[in-house]
């Protein structure tokens, strides 16, 4: 596919440009934050997402989707995050809807697929269990018992787990911490007997969770993927997320590279703008060339998901850790150029530089995907 | 069968047959292609092969086929370079002619002067060489003053250019003029042709730090230039001039995305070169820290490749031309540049040896590539010039 959006993408990305311009420019963040919301999203502004059907853009027809593939979920996301838009898109469509596209039933995936398209249900994934992202470093146990399976164990890092209707458990039924396989994922509810959620305040004034299982009860098919072999639905899955993530930020970096842009053709000092400084210039025209490969790995990346490409992971890894160094270099001299306004919490700058680390921190920082990247290319 | 297949299926049973067999191995440095009065074959397959492309015009595929072009459509051309790929095909000629001049001929010059430069262009019958540096005029290329004079019937051309590449070689030359000294720097600079044979041109090869010498300081003395041989109109050379800069840019890019996106296959795959010097622990190259550094160059050589295409993409939509040669130009040579870096990282003193039988060829040719590609983000604009250019005429950033 040519690395350009076809016309339906444009328009429905000019769309959700005035539609998030008008409803959530970054102060609706910050009034999250100060309000200390407890969802984490406001949630009148999720059922006007809803209704403008985003919910269901990556579902497929038969189960109350639009098709338009991730591709379209991409440019939404990338327009959410100009203004850091906060809601369970990520949670509950780029995972949530992924996993049962990918790994359900047919049955599960009637029931369930509808649900998220009509903005119904809330999913999330609970799979880190240390700091730093390691999908197969999972000790959460699932083990059969009379009445099917129980699962133990503490979870953390859980996005949008504080309001989940449901949970996505990756969990091991065999081997140890580490091990590819032996992993299973449990679709539990996240309202059963054993489960106790804690949210958890992040500095990108976004929310998540610690969850805790304490025997709480699974069931054999309700699962995602195949048991044991549970990290290959997984690792699919996580793909998509990164993709999607990575489109995210993208929104975020050019809105963080247009500010300083324009404040360095603004600001004065020394009796002339500041951008007319070489020292400041040559950074800004580097920072240009790494936004500009930026947009080339996302959109590659989002193709790679749509054409069903076989170097996807190849491809996510890429425009993940791309993506986390990109915003990382941006918010860090968006912040630097802006002198002393950019340490000011009235600036929306350290919102950038926030969300630029814990995006980073998500699915993967960028060392992990250059040794993922190694290994998929095979050295 | 879509035309295009067709024309797929003809490019291949034509190469197959027109391609010789010592065209499809990997080219020593010796072998490069330049054509030109002087030419000498080392290989005489080469001629062969230059002969065979030539008469199709596909020396310069996307040139109009009225002056001795290909003809071909952007579509067509993929297709041909993706068949010259697969069959590993040596580029018949190198030729600055094609890269720099003809391009500029095609948008500034005169239908009599595309008739009679551009066919022994694509021929490879005429070689150029790029008179533009001098002394006091390199990156601040408008401030050059080698002058032409108009003596009624011929300019008089006198004074000198330095770092001109293969001027030693070369017939002809591409020359940038000071036709109007009083005016301001750029509006007196005009775009002259002219046979290096002329009565007053000398050349004096320089010697580069990689051993070879490829360029040259060029002095003119009284040569005598016939009034048709200017381009485009008088004192309107600077346009020219940048133009023609736009497509060398883009042509010493394409030297960083390189196959594949890894910058770089086979003996100069950093990957595949550290697995062999470097060793090898489960698939993994041993030294972790040298792997990750590669893997790091590797996505960006990829991103690059894909920056590339999508630019190329949006071109074909219909966006306007964005001032993509610049970052490509600076993106595209630093991350020559490292490539090499990285090669030598990997290869310790198997890449620093000079001139010995104890080591192979390839590692002493990497050695004097590791040095020449240090001339990457100087020749056609620095670096800094580049990013220069980004800012203020991309960002729009003040003066
Ligand atoms: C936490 C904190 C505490 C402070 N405490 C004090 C205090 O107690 N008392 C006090 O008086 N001040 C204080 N300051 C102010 C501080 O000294 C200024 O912020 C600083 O001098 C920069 O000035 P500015 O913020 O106006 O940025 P600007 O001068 O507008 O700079 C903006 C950007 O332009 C760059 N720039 C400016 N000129 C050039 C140039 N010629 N070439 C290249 N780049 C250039 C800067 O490096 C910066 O990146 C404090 C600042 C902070 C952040
Ligand atoms: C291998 C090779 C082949 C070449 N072949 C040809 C050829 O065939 N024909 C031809 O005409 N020329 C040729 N050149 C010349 C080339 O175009 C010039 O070397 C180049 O334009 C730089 O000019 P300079 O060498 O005079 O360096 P200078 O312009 O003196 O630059 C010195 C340093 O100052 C920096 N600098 C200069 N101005 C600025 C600024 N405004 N802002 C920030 N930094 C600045 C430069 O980036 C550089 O780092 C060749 C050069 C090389 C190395």
């Amino acid at each position: 596919m040519a690395l350009v959006l076809n016309e339906d993408q444009q328009q429905l990305k000019d769309a959700a440009h005035a539609f998030i311009q008008d409803k959530s420019p970054v102060s609706a963040l910050r009034k999250l934050r100060d309000e200390k919301n407890p969802d984490g999203f406001d949630r009148a502004l999720w059922q006007e997402m809803v209704e403008l059907g985003w919910p269901g853009i990556i579902i497929p027809e038969e189960y109350g989707g639009s098709e338009f593939g991730y591709t379209g979920l991409g440019v939404v996301l990338q327009e959410m995050g100009r203004t850091l838009t906060a809601s369970p898109i990520m949670s509950t469509v780029l995972i949530g809807a992924s996993a049962y596209m990918l790994g359900a039933s047919e049955v599960r995936k009637k029931a369930m697929l509808p649900e998220i398209a009509a903005g119904k249900k809330i999913v999330a994934l609970a799979l880190e269990e240390g700091p730093r992202h390691a999908p197969y470093n999972i000790a959460t146990r699932g083990g059969p018992s009379v009445d099917g399976y129980r699962i133990s164990g503490e979870k953390t890092f859980v996005l949008d787990g504080q309001v989940a209707d449901e949970l996505i458990v990756v969990a091991r039924e065999s081997g140890e911490p580490g091990d590819r396989d032996g992993l299973t994922l449990f679709l539990v509810d996240a309202n059963a007997a054993g489960v106790k959620i804690t949210p958890t305040r992040m500095a990108d004034s976004r929310n998540a969770a610690n969850i805790t299982f304490n025997g709480a009860s699974a069931s054999g098919d309700k699962i995602i993927g195949e048991k044991k072999k549970g990290a290959d639905v997984l690792d699919a899955i996580l793909d998509r997320a990164r993709i999607g993530l990575a489109a995210e930020m993208l929104g975020a970096i050019e809105v963080a590279f247009e500010t300083t842009v324009e404040y360095l053709k603004t600001r004065q000092q020394f009796g002339r703008p500041i951008g007319s400084f070489q020292g400041l210039a040559h950074r800004a025209a580097e920072m240009f060339c790494e936004v500009e490969l930026s947009k080339s790995v996302v959109l590659d990346a989002l193709s790679a998901i749509d054409d069903n490409r076989d170097d996807i992971a190849q491809a996510a890894s890429l425009a993940k850790a791309r993506l986390n160094d990109t915003f990382h270099l941006i918010s860090c001299e968006m912040l630097q150029m802006h002198g002393g306004i950019g340490m000011t919490d009235e600036a929306d700058i350290g919102f950038y530089m926030k969300r630029a680390r814990v995006a980073a921190a998500t699915f993967g920082d960028s060392a992990f995907h250059r040794d993922r990247y190694a290994t998929l290319e095979g050295y | 069968m879509s035309d295009l297949e067709q024309f797929r299926q003809e490019t291949r049973a034509w190469l197959e047959e027109n391609c010789p067999p010592s065209m499809r191995t990997p080219m020593p440095e010796d072998e490069t292609c330049w054509g030109g009065r002087n030419a000498v074959y080392k290989n005489p397959d080469s001629k062969v092969w230059l002969d065979n492309m030539a008469s199709r015009g596909w020396t310069a595929p996307m040139w109009p086929k009225e002056y001795g072009g290909g003809g071909l459509n952007k579509d067509e051309n993929k297709i041909l370079q993706q068949e010259l790929g697969r069959i590993r095909a040596r580029p018949a000629l190198s030729s600055f002619g094609i890269w720099m001049l003809g391009p500029a001929l095609l948008e500034f010059a005169s239908e009599e002067q595309k008739k009679h430069y551009l066919p022994p262009i694509v021929r490879g019958e005429i070689r150029w060489c790029q008179g533009y540096s001098e002394p006091g005029a390199g990156s601040d290329l408008a401030g050059l003053q080698t002058k032409a004079e108009d003596m009624g019937d011929h300019y008089l051309v006198n004074g000198s250019k330095i770092w001109t590449s293969y001027a030693n070689f070369a017939d002809w030359i591409f020359c940038l003029v000071r036709t109007n000294p009083q005016a301001p720097k750029h509006e007196g600079i005009s775009f002259l042709l002219f046979d290096m044979t002329s009565p007053g041109v000398t050349t004096k090869p320089i010697q580069l730090i990689s051993g070879s010498s490829p360029f040259c300081e060029t002095f003119f003395d009284n040569v005598k230039v016939p009034k048709e041989n200017l381009v485009g109109e008088l004192n309107k050379g600077w346009t020219i001039a940048k133009a023609l800069l736009q497509h060398e840019r883009t042509m010493i890019a394409g030297m960083g995305s390189g196959p594949g996106g890894g910058g770089g296959s086979g003996l100069r795959s950093p990957s595949v070169v550290a697995k062999k010097y470097a060793g090898e622990a489960d698939g993994r190259i041993a030294d972790p820290a040298l792997r990750d550094s590669i893997a790091a160059h590797n996505m960006n050589s990829r991103a690059f490749g894909l920056t590339v295409q999508r630019t190329t993409d949006e071109a074909k939509a219909g966006a306007p031309p964005g001032p993509a040669s610049s970052m490509f130009k600076y993106y595209g040579t630093e991350q020559n540049k490292r490539k090499y870096e990285l090669l030598l990282q990997a290869m310790g003193t198997q890449a620093l040896g000079w001139e010995d039988s104890t080591f192979e060829e390839h590692e002493l040719s990497i050695t004097r590539e590791w040095l020449r590609s240090k001339a990457n983000s100087i020749e056609g604009g620095t670096s800094e010039v580049q990013l220069n250019i980004i800012a203020k005429r991309v960002l729009g950033l003040p003066e």
